[in-house]
């Protein structure tokens, strides 16, 4: 397993390269310039030429590239066009508020959405499936932003419970931390928890036809541990796929929900970057996720080996 | 066991209801000290040199000081400075610093930091660059006074130097003025009323502004951006909340204390929002400006930016962009009515359709597809290019309406490509009118061409020869007739179509006090009860 480890991570080198070509070239081939963003609106194009110029967006392309990966495999990601602030520090800033956010919602949803769909499967047909099953179609239907501002308006501006918007670090305190990330968690999860209810039920109701099922029944097993022990562990392979793909989605894909909630996150920062031509940003920022992706797969295939003994790398 | 399984399930929701419930209610900030602000967007560049961003200006105004400020009678008052003389040939003006000044890293002002920052100014400012074109020397004189000398007799320097808007020409150490005009300067360090608190700046997403213990405020009462900075408030946080429908809830829920340009649709709702106050505070105002590209065809042609601006029609675009009447006024001064140059001369005061088809086709128009870019990312320019659209199909124009981000915008508009090469025949933007007050300032009728000129480089020799008249006239009854000269011209000429002054006011919290009318909004006098 270990080869195999470190054969994925050495992957990740390629990968990222790849990535790293393929974003440089696409910004470059995109529309807009930063250096007329930076100038703002009354400059005259002399003066837009020359902060251009000062840049160093006027010199060839694959030289601005060399120059780039010379400085990535230093470590250094760059400093952002706009706020002149060093890249890393601009995701460091913004990395706690994307991980807080992803880790409540995953948290939150699994925790909710296992049991649904296993009682889902459990009650096959009954209003209970049928009502899962309905709140799944709803759940994957609904906006983000929609449940977002129904729960601002109910839980913030009617009850007064919680704050409306805004982000707390945890190192000000739990308290405050958490009072910020309910209302998030709240909206974001409901497609998670649609999401994984409805693979879990899927899972869980093929298992719960197989022969070892019945056996478990027939040598007197109580349902709870049936289901738990002998179906839940065995359908465990897609669920855990699915929450790993739920993952890689909330890390890079949140920005609605951090613009409803105004959680200064790594989405936003993508965003803003993207909107302001800020090459280094959305660089470095992509760079990031396509790492992050390599290593949240490799971690969910290692952990396919805790539900299934018969997988080997 | 189904009972127990749901049961569990309840509890682990109730749970998450008993944890919400537990942490309290949000909590408004309880210090009444500390003032929270949205400001009309988030900052992320702190040089308000180098960019001509408002957001920048405003930062600006937070930690640097000025010369001179405009009051509200639109009258150059002194502000950095104890005195100034102009000698008799009127070439030479001698500044002498007031005392106290101090930047926040506690350094004295000299003469030397107001010359290096004035030079610094004078590379990216139109109405600086035009005051360096005239001036001889800039010299310290003792370690309060300096002296600036001209070539010949200008007669904006002071309003030059008291600009009210970007680019001010703000005090900076001279050894952050040095940084070259085209590169962000390093540190924020000035003599203004409040400090820049760097470690909490996020760019894009807060600013933190702490009382600048240090700062020494004229005696004289505030106006504009004149008179005594009394600074009433500890800390300022400029928080940017990109969704406003958020930033909006947020006020009234009490978790800031103001919005400064909330969007006029939420206007309505908010008046009716206890405990929130909308104040109208720039009386100024903002415009939109339909610029035609001179270099392409069919805009090449004076007889068809004649037609377009006997096409189109003010209140459309008003109705358009702003939709209530309390926050609309139609104006055709190129330099914003109610104001020293404000003049109706030369302005076509109504449509006149079947004049703009006669001019069409006394023009030649072949029938080419007009390329009109609209940002649809910047809600209160996106209404302007539509109406714009249907003006010009309404006499008989082809139009290729396209869609874009404002950024997209700003990188194609300063290209002077042929259009089938990535150029562009209309863009629409807005300004604060505190930007056009004067030939000089307004870079709409700018008319140096491809070289010197703003975008659309409209090219004219003889409203160029004017805006010099104006520039060298010292006479403030000469220089209005200079300017209504230089208005009739820009509309012979089709420089640009104003579509209308508007107000864009603040809304905020009703127990905040003392906030200063001006072209900007400024944080000191405002206090928190």
């Amino acid at each position: 397993m270990g080869r195999f480890v470190a054969g994925r991570l050495a992957a990740t080198l390629p990968v990222m390269g790849v990535v790293a070509v393929i974003v440089f070239a696409l910004l470059r081939l995109a529309p807009g310039d930063p250096a007329a963003i930076l100038a703002g609106d009354a400059a005259s194009p002399e003066q837009i030429v020359a902060i251009r110029a000062r840049l160093g967006l006027d010199e060839p392309m694959i030289r601005q590239f060399a120059g780039w990966i010379w400085r990535l495999l230093h470590g250094d990601l760059g400093t952002s066009i706009i706020s002149n602030q060093p890249v890393l520090r601009l995701i460091g800033d913004r990395i706690e508020p994307t991980l807080a956010l992803a880790t409540t919602t995953i948290l939150f949803a699994v925790a909710v959405a296992v049991p649904l769909g296993v009682i889902a499967a459990w009650r096959h047909g009954t209003w209970i499936d049928r009502g899962v099953m309905a709140f799944s179609v709803i759940g994957f239907s609904v906006p983000v932003f929609v449940l977002g501002y129904l729960w601002i308006f109910g839980a913030a501006m009617q009850l007064r419970l919680l704050p409306v918007q805004g982000y707390v670090s945890i190192t000000q305190g739990f308290g405050p931390f958490i009072e910020r990330l309910v209302l998030p968690t709240l909206t974001l999860s409901v497609i998670y928890i649609a999401l994984i209810a409805r693979t879990t039920r899927a899972s869980v109701l093929e298992v719960l036809g197989e022969d070892y099922i019945r056996t478990a029944r027939a040598k007197g097993l109580a349902e709870p541990r049936v289901l738990t022990r002998h179906a839940l562990r065995n359908a465990a392979v897609p669920v855990i796929s699915v929450i790993g793909l739920g993952i890689t989605l909330l890390i890079s894909g949140v920005v609605v929900t951090e613009s409803v909630f105004n959680l200064p996150g790594l989405g936003r920062l993508t965003v803003d970057a993207v909107l302001a031509r800020d090459y280094p940003v959305i660089q470095g920022v992509i760079l990031l996720f396509s790492g992050l992706y390599v290593l949240i797969n490799l971690g969910i295939d290692l952990a396919y080996l805790i539900f299934d003994p018969r997988i080997r790398y | 066991m189904r009972a127990g399984l749901t049961r569990r399930f309840a509890v682990g929701l109730g749970a998450v209801g008993l944890l919400a419930a537990a942490i309290g209610p949000g909590t408004a900030q309880d210090n009444k000290k500390v003032l929270k602000v949205v400001m009309h967007s988030g900052l992320r560049i702190t040089d308000p040199i180098i960019t001509t961003a408002y957001i920048a200006r405003n930062h600006g105004y937070m930690i640097y000081d000025t010369l001179f400020a405009t009051d509200e009678r639109f009258e150059i008052k002194p502000q950095m400075l104890k005195e100034y003389s102009v000698s008799d040939d009127k070439l030479t003006y001698t500044f002498t610093l007031r005392d106290g000044l101090k930047f926040h890293d506690g350094a004295p002002v000299t003469p030397e930091d107001c010359i290096a920052s004035i030079q610094r100014w004078g590379k990216r400012d139109g109405m600086g660059q035009k005051l360096m074109e005239y001036t001889a020397a800039l010299k310290a004189v003792d370690g309060k006074t300096f002296t600036l000398t001209l070539k010949q007799p200008y007669g904006l320097v002071l309003a030059s130097l008291g600009k009210p808007s970007s680019n001010v020409p703000f005090v900076m150490p001279k050894r952050i003025a040095e940084t070259p005009a085209d590169k962000n300067v390093p540190e924020e360090i000035g003599s203004g009323p409040f400090r820049f608190v760097k470690a909490e700046f996020q760019p894009g997403l807060k600013a933190v502004y702490e009382k600048n213990p240090d700062y020494v405020p004229r005696s004289e009462p505030p106006s504009w951006l004149a008179g005594g900075k009394v600074v009433k408030l500890d800390r300022v946080e400029w928080i940017n909340i990109p969704d406003y429908q958020t930033a909006v809830n947020a006020l009234v829920a009490g978790e800031i204390d103001y919005i400064e340009q909330p969007p006029h649709d939420f206007l309505a709702i908010l008046k009716k929002s206890p405990g929130i106050v909308i104040n109208n505070y720039n009386k100024l105002g903002f415009s939109g400006m339909v610029r035609m590209n001179w270099l392409n065809p069919p805009f090449d042609n004076p007889k068809i930016r004649q037609a377009v601006l006997m096409a189109v029609n003010q209140q459309d675009y008003l109705d358009a962009q702003i939709g209530d009447p309390d926050y609309m006024t139609p104006c055709m001064a190129l330099f914003i009515c109610d104001t020293p140059n404000a003049t109706d001369a030369g302005a076509p005061m109504k449509p006149d359709l079947a004049k703009a088809k006669q001019l069409l086709k006394e023009g030649g128009y072949d029938g080419r597809a007009i390329v009109i870019m609209q940002p649809t990312d910047l809600a209160i320019v996106a209404p302007l290019a539509p109406v714009t659209a249907q003006a010009l199909r309404g006499i008989g124009m082809k139009v290729d309406l396209q869609s874009m981000d404002w950024q997209t915008l700003v990188g194609r508009r300063a290209k002077q490509d042929p259009v089938d090469q990535g150029g562009w025949n209309i863009f629409h933007t807005t300004w604060a009118n505190a930007d056009l007050l004067n030939p000089i300032a307004n870079v709409g009728v700018n008319g140096k061409g491809k070289v010197g000129g703003w975008f659309g480089w409209a090219e004219d020799a003889e409203i160029e020869t004017l805006r010099d008249a104006y520039a060298r006239e010292t006479d403030p009854a000469k220089q209005k007739e200079i300017a209504a000269a230089v208005q009739k011209r820009a509309y012979d000429m089709g420089f640009y179509y104003p579509t209308g002054q508007y107000a864009a006011p603040l809304a905020v919290r009703s127990n905040l006090t003392g906030i200063l009318p001006g072209p900007a909004p400024v944080f000191w006098n405002i206090e928190k009860k």
